[in-house]
């Protein structure tokens, strides 16, 4: 299987479907993926892409943005953050501009290096910003569960990860996007197993194939959704064989389900979607930054009311669209989260001049 | 953010290792992949690994990297 036989089998099952077909693609990664490899211009004109909701820090809310930087202001006190968070506009500053104005913020690889952090500045809270699906989240649960070990009480994490299947079940649920199939994300997938994504589509009756990050995955997957649909098909399929299993990992999500409990959450672009969200447990509350930091001072919090990030985020606008984009919204003066992170729809459309 | 690379386990101490990537050593916590060994390859996301490559594996991500290469020097 190489890329030009994948990129024609593709043609040939789009001239036999007869009709135009939208898939979404419901991570960022692939999102810029797509992109960056040029997958997006070999495809007939006849399949087309649409970003989903897979970005994580695209989908944090303002608010959980605000209370992070209300924790700036607070003495002796360390952020620890992925990169994508600190342009991230909140209501009134980002943590980039907190963090040029004094506040001791660091841009992390791993939240080990924030648990490090606190190990060797004892009389420091260090405060991991805990943004991220399921891949990320059980990463965030070791840190959690060794600080509770090793009695490292000055180790927090401001958590707001979330889970991709209840996102998609809400978008197939509101029926204002009329999708032909899912192509969902690989890595999330490692943890979760594909099964997972079963509810979703027996409900949309639509196709979910997982797929790899490589060109030739996201093409090999988008020739299995076409397949099925072809064959009015709707089954849950695995091109990305290589890395993910029916089920998941055992170990990771073991680790998760004693360090986290699932909450209903607000998501950028769709509201409170139901347990859509991971809280800490109660056994381990001691690292619950929500919990040793109340009282803080956070604005309401309010985005740009001609931002157009949720639609983007729903699939229900495609970048271009929003007035503000690449006028008042571009990468180097964002307004919205989509245009900040690296795995943001605005950021792809912008980067790569696509219309 | 779900950005993952396969990496290959040089070393190992407990859960603790040393993985390589694209000719960079780094940390790779095993905790999540218990039977990973030295000499295997295995999937890395945050510092930790979240799933092993079997040979077959490492083999595909090699023909399909190939693939693309070989398009590349096609096209200049």
């Amino acid at each position: 299987m190489n890329m030009e036989t994948s990129v024609k089998n593709i043609q040939t099952l789009t001239h036999e479907i007869g009709r135009p077909v939208v898939f979404m693609e419901v991570c960022g990664t692939h999102t810029v993926s797509a992109f960056r490899t040029g997958l997006r211009s070999l495809l007939p004109d006849a399949v087309t892409l649409l970003s989903g909701p897979g970005c994580p820090v695209c989908v944090t809310p303002t608010g959980y943005l605000d209370t992070a930087i209300a924790i700036t202001k607070k003495q002796r006190t360390i952020i620890a953050t992925f990169g994508d968070m600190l342009r991230v506009p909140g209501t009134e500053s980002s943590l980039e501009r907190e963090k040029a104005l004094g506040a001791d913020i660091r841009m992390v690889y791993s939240p080990t290096d924030a648990l490090k952090m606190a190990k060797e500045t004892p009389n420091t809270s260090v405060v991991f910003l805990g943004v991220g699906f399921e891949t990320t989240t059980p990463a965030v649960a070791w840190t959690i569960k060794e600080a509770m070990d090793k009695h490292i009480e000055n180790y927090f994490v401001l958590c707001a990860h979330k889970t991709v299947p209840e996102a998609m079940m809400t978008l197939v649920s509101a029926g204002d996007v009329n999708l032909d199939g899912f192509l969902c994300p690989g890595h999330v997938s490692v943890i979760t197993g594909s099964d997972v994504y079963g509810p979703v589509c027996a409900k949309a009756k639509i196709p979910c194939v997982v797929a790899g990050f490589e060109a030739l995955d996201m093409a090999r997957g988008i020739e299995m959704l076409a397949q099925q649909v072809a064959e009015h098909r709707a089954e849950v399929e695995v091109e990305y064989t290589r890395s993910v299993t029916p089920k998941g990992n055992a170990e990771a999500q073991r680790l998760c389900s004693e360090v986290f409990e699932k909450c209903d959450t607000q998501w950028r672009g769709f509201g409170v979607i139901p347990q859509s969200g991971l809280r800490i447990s109660d056994t381990y509350a001691s690292t619950d930054a929500s919990i040793a930091f109340q009282n803080l001072t956070v604005p309401a919090p309010k985005d740009h009311s001609a931002c157009r990030c949720g639609d983007v985020l729903r699939g229900a606008c495609i970048p271009p669209g929003c007035p503000l984009f690449g006028k008042a919204c571009t990468p180097s003066t964002p307004v919205g989260a989509c245009m900040v992170s690296s795995e943001g729809a605005c950021a792809a459309y912008h980067k790569y001049g696509a219309s | 953010m779900c950005l993952a690379v396969p990496a290959k386990v040089i070393q190992r101490d407990g859960v603790h290792a040393v993985v390589e990537s694209g000719g960079v050593q780094r940390e790779g916590n095993l905790t999540f992949v218990p039977d990973a060994d030295v000499g295997d390859y295995v999937l890395i996301h945050a510092g930790f690994a979240i799933q092993k490559w079997e040979p077959e594996d490492v083999k595909e991500f090699n023909e399909i990297i190939a693939n693309v290469n070989l398009q590349d020097g096609d096209s200049t």
